[in-house]
């Protein structure tokens, strides 16, 4: 569903990502994992089409990027840290908005669906910037899902929520990647992250330098894996 | 059980799309979503008519004329499109502004829609806040200053210098919007840009309002046009880099 080959990313003269590797299977839930700086969003940004690739090839539902672009998009659902919202605008104004960009079909019956599947559905009329952060956050879930895409894309979607809104907002991700969609997710929280994701890419100075399948690891061992994975990419840096 | 069918595939990609009708579906919904914001916040449009209102005065006080003084067209003309570019690069600044801190310009360059649709809508909605506020401050500007600016050619002015300078400043107010410095930037970056836009406005305004023939203000309103098309074409073409990382 998505494939990358020999990506490569530079912002002048400084290299973010160098030539890397990834693919991800129909349906997979994969967890970026990174430290920061690692290159997690600018990988994310273009597979979102929104940056684009100094060099190397990126496809996404066999269509390639940049070149086409709209084929890919039609496809995705993106959340990042920013709810990418209007506060001006009600729950159902800001998802009737996207949904006529995306050209959804039935859309009011499709608001109605979505705003019922986060939990906001009483809370339709109400301006999104009286909305708490946990809200917006599963508005713009609804927003990201309201053209029903192949592929998601998470950019650490609990930054700056609390527990519970965590906790409800895990409860939306598992049932969006139990309905067959493939997600990849950037994540500090590595708990987090392997409650939810089939594969675990740890991304460390601008490549993939380790994955391991949820199956082939215990929870307790990601940390130390997470940790070995990042030293080595590390030291292979330092080398000469 | 409606959680789960909202979360079911269904074939929207099947759905036939004409490339027309989505671009303008787009389009609406922009400008749609630009207004409606806006008739609830009214903080771009109350932030030009106070700073348009203000500078009027200003220039009532600091230029002191006598009332003859005052009535000349290229001092009307002159003071006029000072207000416009000036209240306008406000509108402009805070309309884009609106889109990045919440990232929503995101949210737009992420639908699958042909991105000039997103400026034809940006463009249009600016220019809708623009004259807005050209409605309201051309009445006073006519009491205070005892001129009549209700002549069809001064209009028509005023309308092609709008849709030129916001034109070009749409476009640059995206690029500005990058920048930390944004609220600086984009009048750096406009004037200079928009300078024929306001030259030929401030001549043809003078010219409807001294009554010249319209022989004579014919070079200006054709200047006018052709840099509106210029502009439009433009922003047209380049958009799409503008807005790309």
């Amino acid at each position: 569903m998505i494939e990358v080959r020999r990506l490569i990313k530079r912002f002048g003269l400084k290299t973010v990502l160098r030539g890397l590797d990834f693919r991800v299977e129909r349906g997979e839930f994969v967890a970026l994992l990174g430290p920061n700086g690692a290159g997690k969003t600018t990988f994310l940004r273009i597979l979102a089409s929104l940056s684009r690739p100094s060099l190397g090839e990126v496809r996404i539902a066999g269509f390639r990027l940049p070149g086409q672009a709209a084929a890919v998009r039609r496809r995705l659902g993106v959340v990042s840290h920013l709810p990418l919202l209007y506060g001006d605008l009600t729950a159902e104004e800001n998802l009737r908005f996207y949904g006529r960009m995306y050209s959804v079909p039935d859309l009011d019956g499709r608001v109605t669906e979505v705003l019922e599947m986060v939990g906001l559905a009483s809370r339709r009329r109400d301006l999104v910037r009286t909305f708490s952060r946990g809200m917006q956050q599963r508005l713009a879930i609804g927003r990201a899902v309201l053209h029903d895409p192949d592929v998601m894309l998470f950019d650490e979607p609990h930054t700056g929520l609390d527990q519970d809104a965590s906790a409800m907002l895990d409860t939306v991700l598992s049932e969006v990647a139990a309905r067959g969609r493939t997600v990849v997710m950037t994540s500090h929280d590595l708990a987090r992250a392997a409650d939810l994701a089939s594969r675990f890419d740890i991304l460390s100075r601008g490549v993939i330098a380790a994955s391991v399948q949820r199956a082939d690891i215990a929870a307790n061992d990601l940390l130390a894996f997470y940790r070995q994975a990042t030293q080595e990419a590390w030291s292979v840096k330092r080398e000469p | 059980m409606k959680r789960e069918s909202a979360l079911m595939t269904r074939d929207t990609q099947n759905t036939v799309r004409n490339p027309l009708l989505s671009f303008l579906r787009a389009l609406s919904a922009v400008v749609w979503k630009d207004l409606s914001a806006e008739m609830r916040s009214r903080e771009l449009l109350s932030a030009m008519l106070v700073f348009a209102l203000l500078v009027i005065l200003i220039f009532n006080f600091a230029l002191d004329l006598d009332p003859k003084t005052r009535q000349e067209s290229t001092i009307t003309a002159g003071v006029l499109w000072v207000i416009f570019t000036f209240a306008g690069t406000l509108g402009l600044n805070r309309s884009m502004a609106v889109e990045k801190d919440r990232g929503c310009i995101d949210g737009l360059l992420l639908a699958p829609v042909d991105r000039s649709a997103i400026y034809f809508g940006k463009t249009i909605a600016n220019l809708v806040f623009m004259l807005i506020v050209e409605i309201i401050v051309l009445p006073i500007y006519s009491l205070l200053y005892n001129v009549n600016l209700f002549q069809p050619g001064l209009l028509l002015v005023t309308l092609l210098g709008s849709v030129g300078y916001v034109a070009v400043g749409t476009l640059l107010a995206t690029m500005a919007v990058q920048a930390r410095t944004r609220d600086v930037l984009l009048p750096i970056l406009l004037f200079p840009v928009v300078l024929p836009i306001v030259l030929g406005a401030v001549k043809a305004s003078g010219g409807f309002l001294d009554g010249i023939e319209m022989a004579e203000i014919r070079p200006w309103l054709n200047l006018l046009v052709v840099y509106d098309i210029i502009f439009i074409a433009i922003a047209f073409m380049v958009f799409d880099f503008v807005v790309e990382e």
